[in-house]
């Protein structure tokens, strides 16, 4: 009878990412000159699905109590191997694909192994192999360049049946078999059991360290799909530090208005979609409405600063004031 | 080995006698050591990295770093961390040019304009962490995206056309004391001045007590939500006047000349012994911390190491450094 109420409590910050979201695309394609049409839709998605990766990515750690800085570096990197490896003939964009893939998989484990086996905290650690794995992808692409097999690009970036945009088909489908299933399983649960208590974890023979080792290393792999789809988008790779740094950025704060928690055990990478896709629209909403470009970032940091600030509406519930201090 | 032993004592020791962690810690020992250990390697590159030119050159560099880590050590002993370093910087330098543009007053009031720029986005940051209860990592994010935007709008997306002022010159570049930089002394006096805050006021006190547990802090009777702003506010002041230095030094002011500086400052800091967690550290350790990351990034372009390289060879040395003295314990 009350598991609605249970399903709600639980899912409370996706459902808010959902509603933000659904109200500024409202407000986006109302307003958008050519309305409501399938261009439209593609477009925006194409843009989102980029960043929902990466907030993916970033919602694994982040639910471990962890937080990878790196994830911005990986998507970088991937990218730009990407430019050298997916191209030729169909079996050729196949292995490049897998080495891709592979690639943000290792990245992952690597910051999984730095952090859990070497015990390092997670910001400083993630930071320095986010400085290594930028200093591979200047060795890849010293300058912007390269290629991709553009029939696969043009495939997964397009239209299927001309109205549903490729990209967010693609976005379903790693949901359903990179996150739903390690959500389910008992590694996904000890990740967040170890987000939410690692000493009750612990304590209770949750693996934590597989659970969180698994967690970092799908992340550098849902990174690593970012970065395949950027090259999708673009044809080209390119070691950009400040897109690399902003991605990592933006993922921290699409993850945040999706109702992650950044202390960690709560939230899903549903709403870390959902709240990429509303960053990402709020950030357009400025061109609808015909701004100067030049107010684009103050806008959307004030939109940011806003959205943050919500958080704080939680100490109205305070009743005792050593509740302030997590 | 001996030295694994020597620093357990020292560990032993340092419990009761608060006032020789600072000169016994392993981690700073550690850090010295690689310093050392650097400049003997640079030497065996090229002779002139053990000349006093040379180290007195990158002590300059180093200091501009070493304003802005202060200000990140003081966030981080709090167990908070500042990520609008960026655009702190950015817009001290920035705004401290722009002032420049207003006549005598302005050329006047440049650099103390400047600093209160970083002033007022630490007091944002140290509203939303203290007051508002949001995670420092989020609500700095977003006041530096703020701070961009409107550093952005101000500058019409151009590189601003201002240009530093004497006094900003004289600082970064001058000489008061022969052969000794400005800003080296500068470095030196704010140094100075956070190691008195921190060991002999009651003030770094409070931030050793909230880094290590706020709620107990509270209970003792500490406000501890002023104290966090005011960390954060002289963060941010601290990461503005090291822009202002760095305008002077370069004589105008950049769009991105803060981005080289955030994670080197939360680097430095760290590698310098003073826990992410808060609570731990000393100032002793962020210099060495400074003195270290500035001397890997010097030996490295000297020996024209490509920004590839540099950044791999940074990013594994950093790891390396911390698994050998930053890991947590164990046993939980």
């Amino acid at each position: 009878m009350k598991d609605w109420r249970y399903w709600l409590a639980e899912e409370r910050g996706t459902l808010l990412a959902f509603g933000i979201f659904i109200v500024m695309f409202a407000i986006y394609s109302a307003n958008h000159p050519a309305g409501f049409t399938a261009n439209v839709v593609q477009t925006a998605a194409n843009k989102g699905v980029l960043l929902a990766f990466v907030a993916m990515a970033q919602t694994l750690v982040v639910i471990t109590a962890g937080i990878d800085l790196s994830v911005g570096m990986i998507f970088t990197l991937t990218n730009c191997m990407a430019s050298w490896l997916v191209v030729g003939t169909g079996l050729e964009t196949t292995f490049g694909v897998l080495a891709v893939l592979g690639t943000g998989l290792i990245c992952g484990a690597v910051n999984g192994a730095i952090v859990i086996y070497g015990r390092l905290q997670p910001i400083v650690a993630t930071i320095a192999t986010g400085a290594v794995f930028f200093g591979l992808a200047l060795l890849l692409r010293p300058v912007p360049g390269g290629s991709v097999n553009e029939d696969l690009a043009d495939f997964l970036t397009g239209r299927f049946f001309g109205v549903v945009p490729a990209s967010l088909v693609a976005l379903l489908v790693i949901v359903l078999i990179v996150w739903v299933p390690f959500s389910r399983s008992e590694l996904g649960r000890a990740a967040y059991a170890a987000g939410s208590s690692e000493t009750a974890a612990y304590m209770s023979g949750v693996p934590i360290r597989r659970g969180k080792f698994l967690a970092y290393t799908l992340a550098g792999l849902l990174a690593a799909i970012g970065g395949l789809f950027l090259t999708f988008f673009t044809y080209t790779g390119e070691a950009a530090y400040a897109s690399g740094n902003a991605y990592t950025l933006f993922s921290i704060a699409a993850v945040v208005l999706g109702g992650v928690s950044l202390f960690g055990g709560k939230g899903s990478a549903i709403g870390a979609i959902f709240g990429a896709l509303a960053f990402r629209t709020i950030g357009d909403l400025l061109f609808v409405f015909d701004f100067d470009p030049l107010w684009q970032p103050l806008f959307q940091g004030v939109i940011l600063l806003i959205a943050v600030s919500l958080g704080a509406f939680a100490l109205f519930r305070v009743r005792n004031r050593l509740e302030w201090f997590l | 080995m001996s030295e694994t032993t020597l620093g357990g004592i020292m560990g032993g020791i340092a419990g009761r006698m608060p006032k020789f962690i600072r000169r016994a810690d392993p981690a700073v020992l550690t850090a010295f050591a690689c310093i050392v250990i650097l400049l003997l390697l640079g030497s065996l590159y090229s002779r002139s990295f053990l000349s006093p030119e040379y180290l007195l050159q990158q002590l300059k560099v180093a200091s501009f770093l070493g304003v802005i880590a202060t200000g990140m050590m003081l966030v981080i002993l709090l167990g908070q961390i500042d990520l609008s370093v960026p655009w702190s910087v950015a817009a001290g330098a920035m705004m401290a040019c722009a002032a420049a543009a207003y006549g005598p007053v302005g050329i006047a009031l440049a650099i103390p304009f400047g600093v209160l720029c970083g002033v007022a986005i630490g007091i944002v940051n140290g509203i939303g962490v203290a007051y508002l209860r949001i995670p420092s990592m989020i609500i700095t994010l977003a006041t530096n995206a703020v701070a961009q935007g409107l550093m952005v709008v101000y500058t019409g997306g151009f590189s601003p056309q201002d240009v530093a002022t004497a006094a900003m010159r004289y600082l970064a570049t001058g000489f008061t004391i022969p052969g000794v930089p400005n800003a080296v002394i500068i470095w030196a006096l704010i140094g100075a001045a956070m190691v008195f805050a921190l060991t002999r006021t009651s003030f770094g006190r409070a931030v050793y007590g909230i880094g290590n547990r706020e709620r107990a802090a509270y209970l003792s009777g500490i406000d501890t939500r002023r104290i966090v702003m005011v960390a954060f506010a002289v963060s941010g002041g601290l990461s503005a006047f090291g822009g202002v230095l760095l305008a002077g030094y370069a004589s105008k002011a950049a769009q991105s000349m803060g981005d080289a500086y955030l994670l080197p400052s939360i680097a430095a800091v760290v590698l310098g012994g003073t826990s992410i967690l808060g609570g731990r550290g000393s100032y002793l350790g962020t210099v060495a911390g400074v003195i270290l990351i500035t001397l890997l990034q010097s030996i490295l372009s000297v020996m024209q190491m490509p920004e590839a390289g540099r950044q791999i060879i940074y990013g594994v040395v950093m790891v390396a450094m911390l698994l050998l003295y930053g890991r947590a314990p164990a046993s939980r």
